[in-house]
């Protein structure tokens, strides 16, 4: 027993140990309800006794064993509850009155991985995914998760409920998808984790999603450390995140990436994501996720904007076109000929994207530089216009209007 | 083991495949459902009559009221359906991607909530 711990400590234990006690109970007691009750009331039970004796050894292996005592009291109390019960004493270890007993609960890790393609289980819609991600994997609670993506909270509640019915209902497995599945089921644990990492990024308000994001994107790189893929969107996240510091003026406006001052970049994260990056290039099995790494660590790897290697910025965009089609990123690898062809070539290349991406503010946007590193004033104006009119976004907005003079 | 229903989602407008393509998804049919019945998970199947063959019977007080035509028009139907005895969803996705390769529509997977 250690020393009478805070109430912030038990706090920080709590957050970190709730996914993984969640994840075994589901295991043992084969349903996620019963699990997040019981994970609940051994919360309860450990708010009373650890400030008095001290915070056991093993937390989480406390957190299980008292949390499975409880669940079997509740099922005891519940004949519908027979056959549950009937399989939770089952696992139950040998008679043991000391809670503290050291953890007995198997391979831990892959019950964070099986609730992880649960959660994350193609039959689900994607923000039902998400939702169920962040409560089961990241511990936030329902409200918490209804503020992130600026949702009413019963609205958030009632998807995580429908959610949580179809698992049960539908019958969906929990557990990790044999090797020859992998490759189908990956991509949507993926962008679940990425879709909360932009969502944390888009708005500086938000960051705490951004840091969920990456916890989770490093929970996934310990659970997969074979998949690259995994190792890719790490490598992307701590990239992106490490520029954080430098995209926003003094003022509160953001600074675009040429225009940041790259000494107060993150160099920790840049360093583990430049790690992660050579580690997926080892692999030599690329993906979307590894060759969006790697274009930001051809950024993260010049000292200013001036010394970028635009040739293997455009190499890359090449490479991920060819993996993952899409308007968006030939747009992207446009920007990026501008610096090794000159603003006219990739001008040619910006118009030809204008019918598909007409609506998106960027196209518009991209376009107006070109257009001025061309010396055409009336129709920079335009196109800064065209930009405006596609956006609502006061940060996108201060932007514009301030090139727009 | 657990049963779901395998619906072929239909349109209700639009050409119907000719003589040679309906052979063609038939012979891929009845391959699927062979490979269904080998590997154990086969319960039934059919395809069903147009909608308007449809006759719709719901009570009404002390009587039972006949209604010519399908509970209600859309614009697809359940054209055909199979139900399967598997452990879980993945198992029934399976299935599922099966029939809708074969067939060419749609295929709605839902699981029984009780059978006797």
């Amino acid at each position: 027993m250690t020393a009478a711990p805070s109430s912030a400590a038990i706090t920080r234990i709590v957050a970190e140990e709730y996914g993984r006690c969640v994840a075994t109970l589901t295991r043992v007691l084969g349903d996620i309800d019963l699990a997040e009750d019981a994970v609940q009331d051994a919360l309860t039970v450990a708010l009373v006794r650890w400030p008095a004796d001290g915070v056991p050894p093993n937390p989480g292996g406390w957190l299980v064993t008292t949390g499975r005592r409880r669940a079997l009291d509740r099922l005891r109390r519940d004949a519908v509850g027979r056959d549950k019960e009937a399989r939770a004493a089952r696992e139950e270890p040998p008679p043991d009155d000391e809670p503290d007993a050291p953890e007995e609960e198997g391979p831990v890790h892959d019950d964070r991985l099986r609730m992880v393609f649960t959660c994350c289980h193609p039959a689900l819609a994607l923000p039902a995914r998400v939702a169920l991600t962040l409560r089961l994997l990241g511990g936030l609670t329902t409200p918490e998760i209804a503020r992130a993506f600026l949702v009413p909270e019963a609205t958030m509640a009632q998807r995580i409920v429908r959610a949580k019915n179809k698992i049960r209902a539908a019958r969906i497995p929990y557990r990790v998808p044999h090797d020859a599945d992998l490759p189908d089921r990956l991509p949507g644990v993926l962008a679940v984790v990425y879709l909360v990492f932009t969502e944390g990024h888009a708005t500086s308000t938000r960051d705490d999603l951004a840091a969920e994001a990456i916890r989770l994107g490093r929970l996934l790189a310990e659970l997969m450390p074979d998949e690259p893929e995994v190792l890719g969107l790490l490598a992307l996240m701590l990239l992106t995140e490490a520029r954080r510091p430098a995209r926003t003026a003094p003022d509160g406006t953001r600074v675009l990436l040429a225009d940041q001052d790259r000494a107060r970049w993150d160099r920790e994260l840049v360093a583990e994501g430049l790690e992660l990056v050579r580690r997926c290039l080892r692999r030599d099995r690329p993906g979307p996720y590894q060759v969006q790494a790697a274009i930001n660590a051809v950024h993260a790897s010049a000292p200013d904007a001036a010394a970028t290697d635009w040739r293997q910025i455009v190499a890359l965009h090449d490479q991920l076109l060819a993996l993952a089609p899409s308007p968006v990123v030939a747009l992207n690898r446009a920007v990026a000929v501008a610096e090794t062809e000159g603003p006219d070539a990739a001008r040619v290349l910006v118009d030809a994207l204008a019918e598909r991406l007409d609506r998106y503010h960027l196209l518009h946007a991209v376009r107006a530089d070109l257009l001025r590193r061309l010396g055409r004033e009336d129709e920079t104006r335009a196109a800064l216009d065209a930009a405006l009119a596609r956006t609502d976004d006061p940060d996108d907005r201060a932007l514009l209007t301030a090139r727009r003079g | 083991m657990a049963h779901y229903l395998l619906s072929v989602i239909t349109p209700s407008e639009g050409e119907a495949p000719g003589e040679d393509e309906m052979n063609a998804i038939m012979t891929d049919v009845a391959t699927l459902q062979s490979d269904m019945q080998s590997a154990g998970v086969w319960v039934f199947s059919g395809g069903l009559e147009a909608p308007d063959t449809a006759t719709v019977l719901a009570r009404s007080g002390d009587d039972v009221l006949v209604t010519d035509g399908p509970f209600a028009e859309l614009k697809e139907y359940v054209g055909g359906l199979t139900i399967i005895d598997v452990p879980d969803l993945d198992a029934a996705m399976h299935w599922g991607r099966r029939s809708t390769e074969a067939v060419g529509l749609p295929i709605e997977v839902r699981p029984f909530h009780w059978t006797p």
